[in-house]
């Protein structure tokens, strides 16, 4: 018998093959325990990391000559709820950065206490997990000094930041959005509470009245809108319980890369 | 088996050579794995912003010069793929392509991403992944390859491969498709060298390198490699353009391992035992 391969024959066999082999790749994304070995590769990321920076490099500062003409605004432009519109309408004047959790003294801080502290100005590069970048200068308190002020105590690990905005609408409320980090990034020099953007009051397309800088990892990192700081021993109960709005969405924790 | 005319007597002789060791069959093959899956992985990664730039920064209202993009055309899409000035329409491949039955803007196509559907934070898992896995793989061949001297022996040209007559020849003779046989065929041919010598010294860690340089926090611990490449956003540049080279090497070689004995090329990489017919009078004259 002669098996002759028409053309017809030969699209429909490759089709079939390419989608077999669609097919088993997909079964291979969505099956756990090979998810569960792939992601051993965030530890070892982290950990050599975390080894090669024991001696704190900062991120590079750039100069005024660097900055984007245009900073791209990404994720919430404009939070969707009452209070912060309430909170915008009044210039932020009632607006409160709340430090609670596992600290000696909780603390609640108006902007204008945030803009009497000491301040550090850094111009950087923003690193979109996407592949974009975009260079702003940056005003804010070191977040080190707020957490000094607050006093940390024994056993905590992790600053959570809660956020005005819900990035993904939701009955439950899980579409809120929420970062953390750990003490290691809380006191790194360069981490600010930032107010100011390009030596303006933060716009709120970008986070305003305060958004974490935590230079060295990636822009989902550095919440916009951020109302409150909770240090934690452990994300346990705080939404998905992955650290962060992205993180409980299947994105690394440690987003160095 | 043509070559010996004059000699009436002299009948060739095919015998088996161990050509490849152990440990490059096994890397080889591992880095077949890696490779795709990282390629795959990669476009997945890209689809999340199919613009490529040059510089330190780089985003929607800055100028790139490579986009692959979609837009309405009526009641359809239109997928285009731009270059600089020059727009090419690829409608079907790039920009925009089929995702269940229906015309989807992508930049590139379900069939070549992994996983299929547009997913950034499974891409990532799995490019990170492979690419650990790549980088210690490329360090125990690299390893290898210096110490056991499989680098000097088999891949470093000899003085006569390098001549421009002697490279003159090889590239009639690959253009014709005429490959080298018998005694000659022990060794890897000039052009051989050179490619694999390119792919193994230059075009793989400069993947690494340039991977590396996107990487935030890497950025701190060695800020000057920001600067060998011009920037993070050139060197994201640079990570695509060689991606492509090593998929353009990837095609020369498999089409080179069909047309010049590919049941020969395939059993010497997965056995290590490579045939080939030699000249027995020369043989017992030795």
């Amino acid at each position: 018998m002669k098996f002759e391969v028409t053309r017809r024959r030969f699209l429909v066999g490759s089709s079939v093959a390419a989608t077999g082999l669609l097919t088993g790749c997909d079964a291979l994304v969505t099956n756990t325990s090979v998810n569960d070995i792939l992601q051993k590769a965030e530890a070892l990321t982290m950990g050599s990391q975390r080894l090669l920076q024991a001696h704190e490099p900062l991120a590079r500062e750039f100069t005024e000559a660097d900055l984007s003409p245009t900073f791209k605004a990404n994720g919430t432009q404009m939070p969707d709820s009452e209070d912060y519109a309430r909170l915008m309408e009044g210039n932020f004047a009632d607006w409160r950065l709340v430090v609670n959790g596992m600290v000696r003294t909780p603390l609640s801080l108006s902007l204008a206490d945030l803009k009497a502290l000491p301040s550090r100005t850094q111009i950087t590069r923003h690193d979109c997990v996407e592949g974009w970048s975009a260079i702003g200068k940056w005003t804010g308190v070191p977040l080190g000094l707020v957490l000094q002020k607050a006093g940390i105590a024994p056993g905590a690990r992790y600053a959570v930041f809660y956020c005005a905005d819900e990035y993904e609408k939701t009955l439950d409320g899980s579409g809120q959005y929420y970062e953390s980090i750990d003490l290691v990034d809380a006191f790194h020099p360069q981490t600010i509470l930032s107010y100011s953007m390009n030596g303006k009051d933060l716009e709120v397309a970008h986070g305003a009245p305060l958004r974490l800088r935590v230079e060295r990892q990636l822009g989902y990192k550095h919440a916009k809108y951020v109302m409150r700081i909770e240090l934690v021993d452990s994300f346990k109960g705080v939404w998905g319980g992955k650290g962060g709005f992205w993180e409980d969405r299947g994105y690394e924790w440690y987003a160095g890369i | 088996m043509t070559s010996v005319t004059d000699h009436e007597t002299v009948r060739p002789k095919k015998i088996l050579f161990y050509r490849h060791s152990f440990a490059v069959r096994l890397t080889h093959w591992l880095n077949v794995l890696c490779l795709s899956f990282l390629l795959m992985s990669g476009l997945q990664i890209f689809n999340a912003h199919p613009e490529l730039y040059w510089g330190q920064y780089g985003a929607d209202a800055d100028h790139s010069f490579i986009s692959i993009g979609a837009f309405q055309d009526g009641d359809t899409i239109k997928g285009v793929t731009r270059i600089g000035s020059i727009s090419i329409p690829t409608t079907g491949v790039l920009g925009a392509s089929t995702v269940d039955g229906e015309l989807t803007p992508r930049a590139f196509p379900s069939w070549i991403t992994i996983p299929s559907f547009q997913d950034l934070a499974t891409g990532r898992r799995w490019h990170f992944f492979f690419a650990w896995f790549f980088v210690i793989n490329g360090f125990v061949y690299l390893l290898y390859g210096l110490i056991a001297g499989h680098f000097r022996r088999d891949l470093v040209p000899s003085k006569d491969q390098l001549t421009p007559q002697h490279l003159a020849h090889e590239i009639g003779e690959h253009a014709r498709l005429r490959f080298p046989k018998g005694e000659e065929a022990r060794r890897y041919n000039s052009l051989q060298k050179l490619s694999y010598m390119a792919v193994i010294f230059i075009l793989l860690p400069l993947m690494v390198l340039t991977g590396l340089t996107m990487s935030p926090g890497f950025d701190s611990i060695v800020p000057w490699l920001v600067d060998v490449f011009g920037g993070r956003q050139s060197a994201r540049t640079i990570h695509f353009i060689t991606a492509s080279l090593l998929v353009a090497f990837v095609v020369v070689h498999l089409v080179m391992v069909l047309v010049s004995g590919v049941w020969n090329n395939l059993r010497s990489m997965i056995t290590g035992y490579y045939g080939l017919s030699v000249d027995t009078d020369k043989e017992t004259a030795k």
